[in-house]
């Protein structure tokens, strides 16, 4: 990557919501009003203290927030023994979004985007989800609210998420399920723009990750930094020092965003974006689209996508369902090419070893999506020495996966 | 002249309005895309919207979605269309071809080599459905450069202030898109196309077709009648679908079929 690099890596987008050539507003036209009135509610939103107070006072209240950092002593201890030599084998820290109410870090942009809707006079509400966990955050901020939900969810995640699925239900969400395509996220996300094109006047699209178009990357990015600024202050408090490298999964990518923007400008800490890498990157079946994908534009933004060789989309496959998309955020792609951030991969299998061992030694049932990264903790942690700092994004928790999980071990419930 | 501007200068000089159809292109299959295209003119439609088959249609309904995977599984790309277009080409060089679909699919060729081998098969315009003005800069020289028209969707959403924006984006006609919704679901209002229209062309001279919602030669015709001509899609592509056996081959009777209805769609907007 010999480009130069920026002065900062905190500045993007620009003001047609580019970072680098990555991101844009790639929308219908129909659509294209309604994203320039998102973007103008969104940047009046960000001056005005009280929204900010409000949301606040809800992470606090209702979310739990500051969500704890956990340094995970038998977790390390095991990676220690497994490591070369003595001094080998890095600290593993754990930022606990997990504990959040409903069960993962979803709901942290959700209720900025709601509170959003509501200033902007939306009545109803609409979301698109992979593994259920943002629409489950999405109609329990809706509850909250009293606003009417529709969840579009691919019928085969429907198949393999079904206690997220009754979640939505319970908190009296509409779950609609999407049989184009692969009916998977992809699938849900396509199934919510037509949606919301046949109904722009009164309805809010609330995205779960940092994709889509042009605001949305930028928006749910600072919604989620509140992980990363939180666990900034927490490491300070724990050791006196920033972490040596950060590890989050990506999927879209918000969790991993939200955990490595506070960080981008400090040069010393790493960073490690973990994809899901299925039955392995060398097969077809995987979800790593920065690992074997190329640009391309997509769900309203430019980013490495994964694509044939004449731009139609490639299905994606990886255990786990909230990681299940060809695509990923715009400033990731960025942060790729400029190689601030590595991007490395996990297989279903290694996720699944993950899983289990931070069950067994953590008392974490960690959800699919994070075992992602724990498996790259597994490999990274005993490679490097016991002094350096590894901070994990444990963004949720495993409970709506020990159905997939018991199928994989072939344990029958 | 371009096709597009000689074929409505054409038009008009005969009093009479566009019928324009839509059809995906390799649907269900080269061949009988082909003897498709190579019928229409004959049938009675003006101008051809052929569209490139992509796997994610974010802007279409289910009707054009399950063309767009018909076509996708005989092995559609947009070489192949372009090549469709090309052999159409060889017998008609005044009927104007508009390829319609999504960019990602111009992104994989390469934007300046597709602007110059879709001039060189024939290519008149391009509707880009996911490309609005803001990111016209994306292909915008390079058809410029080739004498390509680009042709912008008008949204009831697109209110005065952005209408002027997006009509200075705009060259061979404009794509008036009557309802806020995907392709093939409702049909607008008499009433609302009455006041759109009128709307836009106080902001421009160009002609005005009015798409997405009409299904049968009345509704074609009253579009007709308010704007410059009609665009006419789903209700063919659900003609052909409903033409084909189990496994979603032509049948020896498909293509008639659909020219059928091209000549009483056409007989209604010609009426008008």
């Amino acid at each position: 990557m010999n480009k130069p690099l920026p002065n900062s890596f905190r500045q993007g987008p620009d003001v047609q919501g580019r970072f680098g050539q990555f991101g844009g507003r790639f929308v219908a036209e129909t659509l294209m009003p309604l994203i320039l009135e998102v973007e103008q509610a969104y940047e009046a939103a960000k001056r005005d203290p009280a929204f900010d107070a409000e949301w606040r006072r809800l992470l606090t209240h209702y979310v739990g927030r500051p969500s704890p950092l956990w340094f995970a002593e038998r977790l390390t201890n095991h990676l220690r023994a497994n490591s070369a030599s003595e001094g080998l084998g890095a600290k593993v820290y754990f930022k606990r979004d997990e504990l959040n109410h409903t069960g993962a870090h979803k709901i942290n942009a959700v209720l900025g985007q709601i509170l959003l809707a509501k200033r902007m006079g939306k009545t109803r509400i609409i979301a698109e989800t992979g593994a259920g966990q943002h629409g489950v955050a999405t109609a329990t901020v809706c509850a909250l609210f009293d606003l009417p939900c529709t969840v579009f969810m691919g019928a085969t995640d429907v198949e393999r998420q079904q206690p997220n699925v009754f979640r939505m239900k319970l908190l009296g969400a509409e779950v609609m399920p999407v049989t184009s395509g692969a009916a998977t996220l992809k699938d849900a996300m396509n199934e919510a723009l037509r949606y919301w094109v046949a109904n722009v006047e009164d309805t809010y699209y609330c995205i779960g990750t940092v994709a889509g178009p042009h605001p949305y990357p930028v928006m749910v990015r600072d919604f989620q930094s509140v992980i990363g600024e939180e666990a900034k202050q927490q490491m300070m408090a724990a050791e006196g020092r920033l972490p040596d490298a950060l590890v989050a999964a990506i999927g879209g990518g918000s969790n991993a965003m939200g955990l490595f923007y506070p960080f981008l400008d400090d040069a010393s800490v790493k960073m490690f974006g973990v994809e899901a890498a299925g039955h392995g990157v060398e097969t077809e079946q995987h979800a790593a689209s920065l690992t074997k994908g190329r640009p391309g534009v997509l769900h309203g933004n430019r980013t490495y996508l994964l694509q044939d060789a004449h731009g139609q989309i490639t299905e994606a496959h990886s255990i786990s369902a909230g990681l299940d998309y060809p695509g990923v955020g715009p400033e990731h792609s960025w942060l790729h090419e400029l190689g601030r951030v590595q991007y490395v991969s996990a297989t279903d299998d290694e996720a699944l070893a993950a899983f289990q061992l931070c069950s067994k030694l953590e008392g974490i049932i960690p959800a699919l999506e994070p075992a992602h990264a724990l498996a790259h903790v597994m490999r990274l942690a005993p490679t490097r020495p016991k002094d350096e700092i590894l901070l994990m994004n444990l963004c949720g928790r495993g409970d709506k996966d020990i159905f997939t999980v018991a199928r994989h071990l072939g344990v029958e419930m | 002249m371009s096709r597009i501007a000689a074929k409505f200068a054409a038009l008009k000089a005969e009093g009479r309005k566009a019928l324009v159809t839509y059809l995906q292109g390799f649907d269900p299959d080269r061949e009988t895309s082909l003897a498709l295209l190579r019928g229409l003119p004959g049938a009675g439609a003006d101008l051809l919207e052929l569209g490139v088959p992509f796997t994610d249609p974010m802007a279409d309904g289910p009707s054009i979605q399950r063309a767009a995977q018909r076509a996708l599984r005989v092995g559609a790309t947009l070489p192949g269309v372009l090549e469709l277009v090309r052999a159409f080409r060889a017998g008609d060089d005044t009927t104007p071809v508009v390829l319609m679909g999504y960019y990602n699919p111009i992104l994989a060729y390469g934007v300046d080599g597709f602007c110059a081998d879709a001039a060189a098969a024939g290519v008149d315009g391009l509707i880009l459905v996911d490309l609005p003005p803001e990111e016209a800069g994306e292909i915008e020289p390079q058809a410029q450069a080739a004498g390509i028209d680009l042709i912008r969707l008008v949204a009831p959403t697109t209110d005065d202030a952005r209408l002027p924006r997006v009509l200075q984006a705009t060259s061979g006609f404009v794509y008036y898109v009557s309802i806020t919704g995907i392709t093939g679901t409702r049909s607008a209002t008499a009433a609302s196309l009455e006041e759109a229209i009128p709307r836009i062309r106080r902001h421009t001279d160009l002609p005005i077709a009015i798409g997405f919602g009409i299904r049968t030669p009345q509704q074609a015709g009253d579009a007709a009648r308010l704007a410059d001509g009609a665009v006419v899609g789903t209700a063919l592509v659900d003609t052909l679908a409903a033409s084909l056996d189990e496994d979603g081959r032509a049948r020896p009777e498909t293509v008639g079929l659909v020219l059928e209805q091209v000549r009483a769609l056409a007989g209604a907007v010609r009426a008008g």
